[in-house]
């Protein structure tokens, strides 16, 4: 009987797993088609690939997707230039101003292409579906927007301690040291 | 007093005028000079806009009725006459990928006037040489490399026919390196290494080191897990010349990147001292001041080069004011480090093994890979940002100092080609009391002889002049006080922030000028001007986190659109 307990709870813990369906390797020639963003002329905004709209927007709304999109912003030194998203060399990311937009499509041109002022081209550094991955994590930063899928998020990322650590009603703009 | 205030030829690199004010010793009689009596009388006479909102730090150039200002990135040089109007501009082809490289607010240092030309560096990488006269630009010639991450922010030194050159990348995981330009044409003469193998770094016969750890051969690369020391840092600080000795003086920079456990060894030769042959390069001596820096302090902070008696015997000085917080007095013809004293309060180095010369490091405030170590004192910033002086009157080494301590957790980081490769969470903290001050620094006695406590840090140099110490602050004041005391006689508020370095001179109209930049930024100003969302404790390199703080937030949104040019003058 005592054997079985752990079994029963394992079971029971996968079956409370299946929200979400994750690909280990996706296939290349979806890679492929993953790239074909058709930004706007200005590099501003426009229409995602098909097969993004097909898979049914699969990067935003999956926690596995935005989970890795945040190992890859820290990877891949983002943090050097960004901080976590309050900006250093880089613009804030966090603020909810965008010198270049902030839908998906012209984030992942961001990332691939690069933007003039200092922002490097991760196009060598990175597959479509990863840059899709980031480019989502980075709508997340701000949160200014409901989602329904997020990652963990960092301690100092988050604007004021989060409510089983800090005061009721800290002020915000003088938090306590963390 | 057999003192001989070197500070003027040469750490004031972008003030050398033609008749300087050196104290009131040197000015004529009729039209009173700057000085205790005449400074409350000083107004202003005329601004220029330059239209750029980076932090302006560093000083204009003056040559008779000339002065001249390199605005910050992207650059334009500009002459104006001393009514304030303009007589011609140059604006050099910029590179705006230089922008993410541009760590500490991106700020940069120049013009240097010499034999008629003035000499830049661009943060984009270029050394330049132009006429003062016309505008003419004589030769310009692209030194540093934005692609392996490397991008200008000092001053050039210009000495004996060479323009010296240094670059900065020590975040970005460059190799720092010092090169030696013919001032003619811009010719590269010499490229110096800090670190690497030997050849490279320019270690042979020549070099004599007053410490034992620094004797070997390749420690450059043996003092490196294998291949660390490809990713470098160690880029060269401000750069002094002592043309007696021949040699010229520089810290290097902290070694990249900044988590100390992904490169065991003492990381030779960034975080240290370098004294180098003028003409050849070949190092003379080094003194390690960091070694293995767990704080990211490096060596790179603006020296002084002082002649007087130490201990009864006339020595020629170095006086360096490290990053860990520390005064050093070396001598620079050997390196040896006379004195060590903390000039800001410390804990993460208790004092200096006298055997080695290397810092004594608190257990409590070491730091690891993801491991957060609290109230690190000083922050990764140093106590001394911009140029100290000698005041020639009192013998007083005049010091703008930050207060400013950490949290640091290094991360593990790659070295990724065109990134930062910083891989930290670091927050800066202003400490309980004053958090900047200038200090008096009385070498004789190797403690201060008077302390003036400013509620924030101090980011930009002081002029020493006529027996007052002058200087501006993160909040717009332009303060001048008595050197003897420290007595506050003269204060000014500017339209931003004042991170650049005041210089007087004297006009063709007999007349005492005094001339300062104002433009806050850099890296303790940076997050005044927006752009920075400081609810990221991290942001700007950790100084979000001190923006929070009551002392600094009232500097929030006062950066102003522009930086200007203040030109005051004695009526
Ligand atoms: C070398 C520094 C650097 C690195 C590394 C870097 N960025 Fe940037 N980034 C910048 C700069 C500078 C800009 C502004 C470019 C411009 O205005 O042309 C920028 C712009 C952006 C923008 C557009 C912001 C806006 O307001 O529209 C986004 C999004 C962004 N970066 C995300 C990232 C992500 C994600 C990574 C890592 C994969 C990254 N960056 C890596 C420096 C960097």
């Amino acid at each position: 009987m005592r054997a079985l307990a752990p079994a029963v709870l394992a079971a029971l813990a996968f079956a409370g797993c299946q929200r979400e369906t994750r690909d280990f390797r996706t296939d290349p020639p979806v890679l492929a088609a993953l790239d074909d963003v058709a930004p706007l002329p200005n590099r501003i905004g426009g229409a995602p690939p098909d097969v993004y709209v097909a898979l049914g927007q699969p990067y935003q709304a999956n926690a596995y997707a935005l989970s890795e999109g945040k190992r890859l912003y820290d990877g891949m030194n983002c943090k050097g230039c960004h901080a976590d998203g309050g900006g250093g060399t880089g613009p804030a990311l966090l603020d909810g101003w965008w010198r270049y937009g902030p839908d998906i499509v012209s984030l992942y041109v961001t990332l691939r292409d690069g933007r003039p002022r200092g922002m490097p081209s991760y196009a060598d550094k990175l597959n479509s579906e990863q840059l899709w991955q980031v480019a989502a994590y980075v709508q997340t930063i701000g949160s200014y927007r409901a989602a329904t899928a997020a990652t963990s998020r960092n301690d100092q990322m988050q604007s004021r301690p989060s409510e089983n650590r800090g005061p009721a009603r800290a002020p915000l703009t003088e938090p306590p040291s963390r | 007093m057999g003192l001989k205030a070197y500070a003027f030829e040469t750490s004031i690199r972008g003030a050398l005028v033609a008749g300087a004010l050196l104290g009131s010793q040197t000015a004529r009689a009729d039209p009173p000079a700057l000085g205790l009596e005449t400074i409350g009388r000083l107004e202003l006479a005329w601004t220029f806009r330059t239209g750029n909102p980076r932090g302006h730090a560093g000083a204009p150039a003056v040559s008779g009725d000339s002065i001249f200002v390199l605005t910050p990135f992207p650059h334009a040089l500009v002459a104006l006459d001393l009514q304030g109007h303009e007589r011609w501009r140059v604006v050099p082809d910029s590179d705006p990928r230089a922008e993410g490289l541009a760590t500490g607010g991106g700020v940069t240092d120049g013009p240097v006037l010499a034999g008629g030309r003035l000499y830049l560096t661009t943060l984009d990488g270029h050394a330049m040489a132009v006429e003062a006269a016309t505008g003419r630009v004589a030769w310009d010639r692209a030194v540093a490399s934005l692609d392996a991450g490397e991008t200008l922010r000092n001053a050039p030194l210009v000495q004996g026919g060479r323009v010296y050159v240094g670059s900065a990348g020590d975040d970005a995981g460059a190799r720092g390196w010092l090169a030696a330009l013919d001032s003619g044409t811009g010719r590269e003469l010499w490229r110096r290494l800090s670190t690497g193998p030997d050849g490279e770094v320019g270690i042979g016969p020549q070099f004599r080191s007053a410490y034992p750890t620094e004797a070997g051969a390749d420690l450059g690369v043996r003092t490196w897990p294998p291949e660390a020391w490809r990713q470098g840092g160690g880029s060269p600080g401000p750069i002094l010349a002592d043309a007696e000795l021949g040699v010229v003086v520089y810290g290097t920079g902290h070694p990249a990147p900044w988590n100390p456990d992904q490169r065991p060894g003492s990381n030779r030769w960034t975080s240290g001292l370098f004294a180098r042959d003028a003409a050849t390069g070949a190092a003379r001596w080094f003194t390690p001041t960091n070694p293995h820096d767990e704080h990211a302090y490096g060596a790179a902070s603006p020296n002084l080069l002082v002649d007087r008696p130490w201990r009864g015997v006339d020595r020629k000085l170095l006086v360096h004011p490290d990053p860990n917080g520390f005064l050093q007095v070396l001598d620079r013809e050997t390196g040896l480090i006379l004195s060590a004293k903390p000039i800001v309060p410390t804990n993460a180095v208790s004092g200096l093994d006298a055997g080695s010369g290397a810092p004594v490091r608190a257990d409590a405030k070491r730091t690891h890979a993801d491991t957060m170590t609290r109230d690190i004192c000083p922050a990764w910033t140093g106590p001394v940002l911009a140029e100290p002086a000698l005041s020639a009157e009192t013998g007083f080494v005049l010091l703008p100092t930050s207060r400013l301590c950490m949290d640091l957790e290094p991360r593990d980081s790659g070295v990724i080609p065109g990134t930062l490769s910083i891989g930290a969470n670091v927050r800066l903290k202003v400490p309980a009391g004053p958090a900047g001050a200038l200090v008096a620094w009385d070498l004789e006695r190797e403690a201060p002889a008077w302390t003036a406590e400013e509620p924030l840090p101090l980011a930009g140099g002081v002029l020493a002049t006529g027996g007052l110490a002058i200087y501006g602050t993160l909040d717009g004041r332009l303060k001048a006080l008595d050197a003897r005391s420290g007595r506050s006689l003269w204060e000014y508020r500017a339209p931003s922030g004042i991170i650049g370095r005041p210089v007087a001179f004297t006009g063709p109209d007999g007349r005492a000028y005094l001339a300062v930049l104002a433009g806050v930024g850099g890296p303790l100003g940076q997050a005044a001007r927006g752009g920075i969302d400081v609810r990221d404790a991290t942001a700007a390199g950790g100084l979000a986190n001190a923006v929070r703080q009551a002392a600094y937030r009232d500097i929030l949104g006062q950066g102003d659109e522009s930086g200007s040019l203040l030109v005051f003058r004695l009526p």
